[in-house]
């Protein structure tokens, strides 16, 4: 494995108070040493980091990588290149894959398979609900033995609340959040795009805010009831954050996460009929973006989470109404953070804040951690393009947009996943310039 | 104008031009030549028959060859996407293709694929632009003026494309328009687009010169929008008592089909304010102007 030496970065590590000009040294798959002026180990590959972020390795906690059923959309593979792509080292696998993640065969299968890929890092998400049905809970016990790091029906919402209630009962005695994708379907039903003015005048079937709101407030009183931990997925509107932000004053164990897009785009976009800007949660009024952006800076918001959801071309070029639901976001997910926070809050937010939440071993980088690490250029100016996307599918609202900020260098377990700064080719001269 | 998409991203002076040569052609002018021997598909992916049999008289009346081509007979039937429908047919070489589609937004993404103009004849519940310009044209020659009327729309308008056009159209002609109907069929944010929005029927029809009736959809009943048509007609249909709070000179409109005692007593539909055969003398004319339109700017 190789030895990294990457110079002269300002290193934002948020879980160890850490931004400061430093070195960082990789070697056997650890991070060896951080300091200032660090010699650069014999035979080492060096990364100028001047001027650029060095941090841990981003942490999405929320990814559709359609493995196993729908690999023509993604694969782990390519998804775990996309995330790479992205600087992410640990991405959390949604469990409605076909068959869905919902017993220890399934958590096994994408273990193993992300484990011969030896790509990043791939924590899956297990069902609540036996085959997402909503009806009887998945074996909590037997997931979280096979090793995943949260439970979630994401893409359908637990709608009947006795069975939320012991969801959240269960799930404490395994310390599993309960992750909800908060959408009331009766009230949102049909809804392709967010109510008001802008769908009403695009003629788009809509669904209120209120759909994803109504989920929110349920939830937070069976939190108080249950004392369970509870996690929003892809929170949209300002009264969601509104009452998160609310419950967790009272210290409900109640975390939350935002997608990139929603911190980016409004329901305008929607009025071009472009499928790619069609995602559940639908894109919300420009109000919704300033209350988002306000709860991320001030902490209601603990992750910015890609909800990366890839479709191929054909249930994209189809009629609005009709086409799929989702975008993908794992590689476009660091420029919007770039762009709406400060850098230390962009990266706390796609390190620690994720990490913290799913108490995962990640999104820091002490000495002698396993080196999940990336350089992050904040002034890298790139235009988002099709063929220039590692995942399977390239269903982003984002094509032909140009981002300011790119990773440069993704290291995940000391292998170097992602090099667009060519430390690989760089000649290492060893302390007296010998290689 | 190389498309009618809609009503909305046309200007005020395109509109007028296109109902000043409806009016012409409504009274007996010789259409243009260049239509002429060009070919037209109607390609109708939702039952229709008025306005299918509008376009295509429309289309013959300017010696245009028209094609049909509708949903029981099209290939999506065997699982064809739109777009490829689309393709095939401008493959073919139409000068025209008219497009109605159950999808709000889908004449807007065929245009960005195919040659050919298209025109839009009704999308899922965004736009209906010859209805509403036939609207306004008919409501014109009735009242001389558009500007400074009142014009009343009663009914579905949540699920209301011909309702979403005259907002437009109306607006942009500078009446005033009132929509009524129960809060459940009111879309959200309808005011952004001028409207002036009541939720009893009687206020809005006070003073009306115009009242223009849509269509309740049966299957509205079942999506629980309304309990039942007895209740819906009882306190949402106009008719002979109610239609008095209008003015004395208002006329009636419909854009059919009519569902006689929901929405519109038979009394009122066939009585002496009702224009709504006018309507439909008028949209070949319209669509005429449209097609003669939309032929030249391409």
């Amino acid at each position: 494995m190789q030895t990294i030496h990457i110079r002269g970065g300002r290193l934002i590590d948020p879980r160890q108070d850490v931004d400061d000009e430093l070195d960082v040294i990789v070697q056997d798959g650890r991070v060896a040493r951080i300091g200032k002026g660090l010699d650069t180990p014999t035979g080492a590959l060096l990364c100028d980091a001047r001027g650029k972020i060095v941090a841990p390795g981003l942490v999405d906690l929320h990814a559709h990588l359609r493995e196993p059923g729908e690999e023509g959309k993604e694969t782990i593979e390519t998804g775990s290149n996309a995330a790479a792509s992205g600087g992410f080292t640990t991405v959390c696998a949604m469990p409605n894959t076909t068959p869905p993640n919902d017993c220890r065969a399934i958590t096994m299968l994408i273990r193993t398979r992300a484990r011969e890929i030896g790509g990043v890092r791939v924590l899956p998400i297990g069902a609540i609900t036996r085959g997402l049905l909503g009806e009887h809970l998945a074996d909590f016990g037997e997931l979280k033995e096979a090793g995943v790091v949260a439970l979630s029906d994401d893409g359908k919402c637990v709608m009947n609340a006795r069975l939320m209630r012991r969801a959240l009962e269960y799930g404490r005695s395994f310390d599993l959040p309960i992750v909800q994708h908060a959408e009331d379907h009766n009230l949102s039903q049909g809804g392709a795009m967010n109510e008001g003015a802008t769908a009403t005048r695009a003629g788009i079937p809509a669904q209120p805010a209120e759909a994803e709101e109504i989920i929110v407030a349920r939830d937070l009183i069976l939190v108080e009831m249950t004392g369970a931990r509870y996690h929003v997925a892809h929170a949209s509107t300002a009264r969601t954050v509104a009452l998160v932000r609310e419950a967790k004053s009272r210290g409900l164990p109640v975390t939350c996460e935002v997608t990139p897009h929603h911190l980016m785009l409004t329901e305008e976009a929607c009025a071009t009929y472009d499928t790619h800007t069609k995602m559940y949660p639908p894109l919300r009024t420009q109000a919704d973006v300033d209350a988002l952006v306000a709860a991320l800076a001030d902490g209601t918001i603990d992750a910015i989470a890609t909800d990366h959801a890839p479709h191929s071309k054909n249930s994209k070029q189809v009629e609005f109404d009709c086409a799929a639901f989702g975008v993908i976001g794992l590689e476009t997910a660091l420029p919007v953070a770039l762009a709406v926070l400060s850098p230390r809050d962009a990266i706390e937010r796609l390190t620690w804040g994720p990490a913290r939440t799913f108490k995962l071993h990640a999104g820091t980088m002490p000495e002698g951690s396993i080196a999940d690490v990336v350089v992050v250029d904040p002034d890298f100016e790139w235009t988002v393009a099709a063929e220039d996307i590692q995942s399977k599918s390239k269903n982003t609202p984002f094509l032909g947009r140009k981002m300011r900020g790119r990773a440069v260098l993704t290291v995940a377990g000391g292998q170097i996943l992602c090099d667009r700064c060519e430390v690989t080719r760089s000649m290492t001269p060893g302390p007296r310039g010998v290689v | 104008m190389k498309h009618l998409l809609g009503i909305e991203p046309v200007d005020t002076a395109t509109l007028l031009a296109i109902l000043d040569r409806a009016d012409a052609i409504h009274e007996g002018a010789r259409p243009a030549d260049v239509v002429a021997g060009r070919t037209i598909v109607n390609l109708f992916m939702e039952p229709s028959t008025r306005t299918r049999t509008s376009f295509e008289i429309a289309a013959k009346r300017l010696r245009a060859d028209v094609v049909n081509v509708s949903e029981s007979f099209s290939s999506s039937k065997k699982g064809e996407t739109l777009l490829d429908t689309a393709r095939n047919v401008d493959a073919m070489r139409p000068a025209v293709i008219v497009l109605r589609h159950a999808s709000s937004g889908s004449p807007a993404m065929i245009a960005k694929h195919v040659r050919a103009s298209v025109v839009n004849a009704g999308d899922g519940t965004h736009e209906h632009p010859t209805q509403a310009l036939l609207d306004c044209g008919t409501i014109r020659r009735h009242k001389k003026r558009v500007e400074g009327l009142t014009v009343t729309i009663v009914g579905d308008i949540l699920h209301s494309r011909v309702a979403r056009s005259n907002l437009h159209a109306l607006g942009k002609l500078g009446a005033t328009v009132r929509v009524a109907g129960p809060r459940s069929l009111l879309p959200r944010g309808v005011e952004a687009m001028g409207a002036l929005v009541y939720d009893r029927i009687e206020p809005a029809l006070e003073g009306a010169d115009v009242v223009m009736v849509l269509r309740l959809q049966q299957e509205r009943m079942s999506g629980g929008y309304v309990p039942s048509l007895r209740d819906y007609s009882r306190f949402f249909g106009v008719n002979a008592k109610n239609v008095r709070a209008a003015k004395h000179d208002a006329i009636v409109m419909h854009p059919g089909p009519i569902n006689r005692g929901v929405e519109l007593t038979s009394d009122v539909a066939d009585g002496p304010r009702s224009v709504i055969l006018d309507q439909v003398a008028y949209g070949v004319s319209v669509r005429m102007a449209v097609l003669e339109k939309v032929v030249a700017s391409s």
